[in-house]
């Protein structure tokens, strides 16, 4: 554990970097925000398992890397398993006295959504089961960005991406959003939260009581990416925020089973400023957005139902 | 360098040697704090993909005789030029400025 208990604003953040410059990440990318975040809440004390995203390819091409903590990559399919290996193996040196009992060394998971949508979920689902002490960072850019701009899982309805082409006969993907924050909700763990990138402080404070709960825990990051999503690099904060205005993405967390929302919307905007500044959506009709719009007012009906109030608000603009 | 002089299993030994990767050269705006308008909020600081914006312990005294404890320096050896401090600033205190060689 680092010696942050308590973060109440950006001046509690610690100044150390633990996430070196000079990764390849695209100009822009707010996944090297995330993980500046993260490492910032877990302190020197973390054992990082990388699943293959992104983040991979692009902070350790050797002979370089940009971390400044044990780090380990690993396959698409197979990075919770590893993780809750080194787990298992820390309980047992701490037990055998080959290690400080009393050191609480973090073991923190970053996987991508193709690695956890689609790929890792068997692996993960079997960690969440057995219960091991490890934080899943979900950094979610909603397709196969590694690759170049694959649909996966997590591609939004009617978002276009290489393999699912809008014209006459598709238009962009056809499926909705997989819930996968819920997915990992319904298996009781002890802290499950979805975060976003244009909120850092409500992140952090997620990464500190997701790495504080004795179990398992699940963070979801939404993370804006300039390449796939076809916006000009600067917007990438703008995105996240906009997001959240829109209630296309809202931030929660369920501790203990208990359900609250975070990050409070009084007043809704329409999606269509989401959309419209996003590439991936350019070619989409006023029907389809509607289509999506409804899709939104029907979640926002389920969260306000699950808070028990109104905490995402009307429509407006 | 060849196979022999490699760790084994590839580990890398040097935490952090992307530094001496310069990713300063993708650039093609720079930006530049304007510290007479700069109220140290912290949020470029926050919101920077590279970390390479710097918390420096100089005291600024600006024109109007207001004096910071801190002054924020952009790394420009590893800036990517992506803009992001420049849009969030609240003060409009980061011009993005066209590189010239």
């Amino acid at each position: 554990m680092s010696s942050i208990y308590r973060i109440r604003g950006v001046r509690d953040l610690p100044r150390e970097e633990l996430f070196a410059p000079g990764h390849g990440l695209c100009a822009g990318c707010t996944a090297g925000t995330v993980i500046r975040h993260l490492l910032k809440i877990s302190g020197r004390n973390t054992i990082v398992v990388n699943a293959t995203n992104c983040v991979e390819v692009s902070t350790t091409m050797y002979p370089y890397t940009s971390w400044r903590v044990p780090w380990i990559h690993v396959a698409f399919e197979n990075a919770a398993a590893v993780a809750s290996g080194i787990e298992t193996a820390l309980r047992v040196m701490a037990r055998k006295g080959l290690i400080d009992p009393n050191k609480r060394i973090n073991i923190v998971v970053l996987a991508g959504d193709g690695g956890t949508y689609d790929i890792g979920l068997q692996a993960l689902s079997g960690m969440l089961e057995r219960g091991h002490r490890v934080m899943y960072v979900l950094y979610d850019n909603e397709a196969y960005m590694n690759t170049g701009i694959q649909r996966s899982g997590s591609t939004p309805l009617h978002a276009w991406t290489t393999t699912t082409p809008v014209g006459k006969v598709l238009r962009g993907k056809m499926q909705p959003k997989k819930p996968i924050a819920e997915i990992v909700a319904a298996h009781r763990i002890p802290y499950v939260a979805t975060a976003n990138i244009a909120y850092p402080i409500d992140m952090d404070q997620k990464f500190l009581k997701g790495l504080q709960v004795e179990g398992p825990s699940f963070i979801h990051v939404l993370q804006p990416c300039p390449t796939g999503w076809r916006f000009d690099p600067r917007y990438g904060i703008e995105v996240g925020r906009l997001a959240v205005e829109t209630a296309m993405w809202i931030n929660w967390e369920i501790t203990m089973g208990d359900f609250k929302v975070t990050v409070r919307v009084p007043k809704r905007k329409h999606v269509k400023h989401y959309l419209r500044i996003q590439g991936r959506f350019r070619d989409l009709s006023e029907e389809e957005i509607e289509e999506i719009q409804e899709l939104i007012n029907k979640e926002v009906e389920r969260i306000n139902r699950m808070a028990g109030e109104e905490v995402i608000g009307p429509l407006a603009e | 360098m060849s196979w022999r002089e490699l760790p084994i299993g590839g580990i890398i030994l040097e935490a952090g040697n992307s530094v001496k990767r310069k990713t300063g050269d993708w650039r093609v705006l720079r930006p530049v704090i304007d510290q007479e308008r700069c109220v140290r909020c912290y949020i470029c600081w926050m919101y920077c993909p590279d970390g390479v914006i710097e918390i420096r312990d100089t005291p600024y005294r600006t024109k109007a005789g207001r004096i910071w404890n801190i002054t924020f320096e952009i790394d420009y050896d590893y800036c990517k030029g992506c803009g992001i401090c420049a849009q969030e600033c609240p003060v409009k205190a980061i011009e993005l400025v066209e590189e010239v060689k």
